[in-house]
């Protein structure tokens, strides 16, 4: 019988993924492909978890208890979320444990938004409304990916985000609507939060290293630019229907193409917050961290009771 | 099946009250004729805001207090675990706020009473108010409140009011997880590793002091139990002991004796810690005033 070479391996395998089929874990697949989820879904998972720092920030002080609920719901929605993940991430071969050990070491990334800071309790809003809107433009083309367990992962919690997305946008609207303060509130936290929301896309498409590749296996279907159009596209009227100003001298809306045009990103800014030089990197990772040290006995006993109990247990 | 009726009853009535506005809730209590609440009198009636505030006051503290844990677990399950935890104690919070309010009838809302109140005038109990400390801490606190609210709702189930035995009822199934997840946790640490049996006995050492709190009774209680509304708190530290002692013996914990307790939730003492967390939680409305959130 003859044994497949790498190379027809890959052809098969590319041949699959051009007929539009899904790739399951037991499936074979190229190393590299394994290696590109494995770094985007684990940044996904982690960005969930540091995401629920910011927000976690408000939650002592929101504003109303209907507040406080929503809050403490939706937060615990992007730790579910998280948990979701990294379980689909397993699927690849890889260990939460490990997945961790690399996001403490700083080896793994998260999503560069989660490093400014939640100052007033408009960014609650902002977030729910921006960031997690940009999220599910992102996550809604990531449902159509070409790696089952990403994929249907992808439709759950794009549900979910839809709910954050309203939740946020209600928290901006009637803030709009309140005293002047208030509306000074969630327009300064519009001017601070559109542009790093824009920069959640990622690079220019022409700056993007790993875009080739991704879109050939269809883990990525469509380029950074174009899903930053879409989210710009949706978002202005949203900003413009509650009376928000969107911080961007150029925006303008283009008749014949049907976009908006904006202005320049601050990439300089972008990369400057990925190095680690964001007002909050720091403090971010060291919650991290200090969660992971300061919990350690707590799993350790875990650990130790399930192995004294193992025997009572398999008797029962 | 009649218990199930009984359930859909009490969820539809409860419902009715908490979406209703506030004025024709209550007018509502005041023309039912089946209702004994047709003839409450003032006293009664401000007893059991009273009774209604330390309720909510004790759930909304200790919702507070595990809020606080929210990013900072020591694994992602239990992080969702203890925000779920503090999610349904918000909500218990904003049921028994809101009943008050009706009963009061000055037109205040849930977050008057949250957010406008100092520390003298909460009466949630002390142990609700202690720091969450490590993990072993925050499981210890909550299976000692949890085993107590078990029984309290357990009991608040068959409460003449009607609107009482609803929420008790909704809060019981909610309250039971409580115990079941504090009391395995406390199970694991206590018989886990020699660290962590330390840990939950230096927290035993700690927070014992507070329990007494939890049984304490005044001119409140003594009313409203002679009304058949309230339950007397004396009856509950049997089963609550019992409990306690059948867990911590699983857990390996010496259950302590003779220990003074430390009292005033009643009559809004406190431990300095209070008035940290409610000046957190009071910033925000207290800065603009009048504003719509």
């Amino acid at each position: 019988m003859h044994t497949p070479t790498e190379q027809e391996r890959e052809t098969e395998f590319q041949a699959r993924i051009d007929r539009g089929e899904m790739i399951e874990p037991k499936d074979w697949m190229p190393e590299r492909y394994r290696k590109q989820l494995i770094r985007m879904m684990s940044q996904h998972a982690h960005s969930e978890v540091v995401g629920m720092l910011p927000e976690g920030n408000w939650i002592t002080r929101a504003p109303s208890l209907r507040r406080k609920a929503v809050l403490l719901a939706k937060v615990q929605d992007e730790g579910g979320h998280g948990l979701y993940i990294y379980c689909g991430t397993e699927t690849l071969d890889v260990s939460r444990e490990q997945m961790i050990d690399d996001l403490l070491s700083g080896k793994a990334k998260y999503s560069s938004i989660f490093n400014y800071p939640t100052q007033t309790w408009a960014d609650i809003g902002a977030i729910g409304w921006l960031v997690d809107g940009a999220a599910i433009v992102n996550q809604t083309a990531l449902a159509k990916c070409s790696y089952g367990p990403y994929s249907r992962a992808m439709v759950r919690i794009c549900k979910e985000e839809n709910f954050h997305h309203k939740q946020g946008y209600e928290i901006l609207a009637t803030l709009m609507k309140g005293t002047p303060e208030q509306r000074a509130m969630a327009q300064d936290s519009m001017n601070r939060w559109w542009w790093p929301s824009l920069m959640m896309f990622g690079p220019s498409d022409k700056d993007s290293p790993n875009s080739g590749e991704l879109m050939r296996w269809k883990v990525k279907r469509h380029s950074n630019d174009d899903l930053r159009q879409r989210f710009i596209d949706r978002t202005v009227p949203q900003a413009e229907n509650i009376g928000l100003k969107v911080p961007d001298a150029d925006l303008k809306f283009n008749p014949e193409t049907k976009h908006y045009n904006h202005g320049e990103i601050d990439w300089a800014e972008f990369y400057n917050v990925i190095k680690g030089n964001g007002i909050c990197n720091r403090e971010r990772l060291k919650a991290r961290r200090e969660a992971h040290q300061q919990g350690a006995w707590v799993r350790e006993a875990a650990e130790a009771f399930a192995a004294k109990h193992k025997e009572n247990m398999i008797a029962a | 099946m009649i218990k199930y009726i009984v359930t859909r009853i009490s969820t539809k009535h409860r419902e009715q009250v908490l979406n209703k506005p506030v004025s024709e809730s209550v007018q509502d209590r005041f023309t039912q004729s089946t209702s004994k609440f047709h003839f409450m009198n003032s006293a009664t009636n401000n007893s059991l805001v009273k009774y209604c505030l330390r309720i909510a006051d004790s759930s909304l503290v200790l919702g507070q207090r595990l809020g606080e844990w929210c990013g900072h677990g020591p694994i992602l399950e239990e992080d969702i675990a203890l925000t779920n935890i503090s999610l349904d104690l918000i909500g218990q919070a904003r049921a028994f706020y809101t009943y008050a309010a009706q009963l009061e009838n000055k037109g205040k809302t849930e977050d008057d009473f949250a957010f406008f109140r100092d520390e003298r005038e909460y009466y949630n109990l002390l142990l609700t108010e202690q720091p969450n400390g490590d993990f072993g801490q925050t499981i210890l606190r909550q299976f000692l409140i949890s085993t107590y609210s078990y029984y309290f709702y357990s009991a608040l189930k068959t409460s003449n009011d009607s609107t009482l035995s609803s929420l008790a009822e909704k809060s019981l199934k909610e309250v039971t997880y409580h115990l079941r997840h504090s009391s395995e946790w406390l199970i694991r640490l206590g018989d886990g590793t020699a660290e962590s049996h330390q840990r939950v006995e230096n927290a035993i050492d700690e927070l014992w002091r507070f329990t007494g709190d939890m049984f304490d009774m005044d001119e409140v209680d003594e009313l409203l139990i002679k009304e058949g509304i309230a339950i007397n708190l004396a009856s509950l530290k049997e089963p609550w002991e019992k409990k306690v002692k059948e867990v911590f013996l699983k857990a390996t914990l010496k259950f302590p004796e003779n220990q003074f307790m430390i009292q005033g939730s009643r009559n809004g003492k406190h431990t300095e810690h209070l008035g940290h967390l409610l000046t957190e939680m009071q910033a925000l409305p207290r800065t603009f005033p009048g504003a719509e959130w």
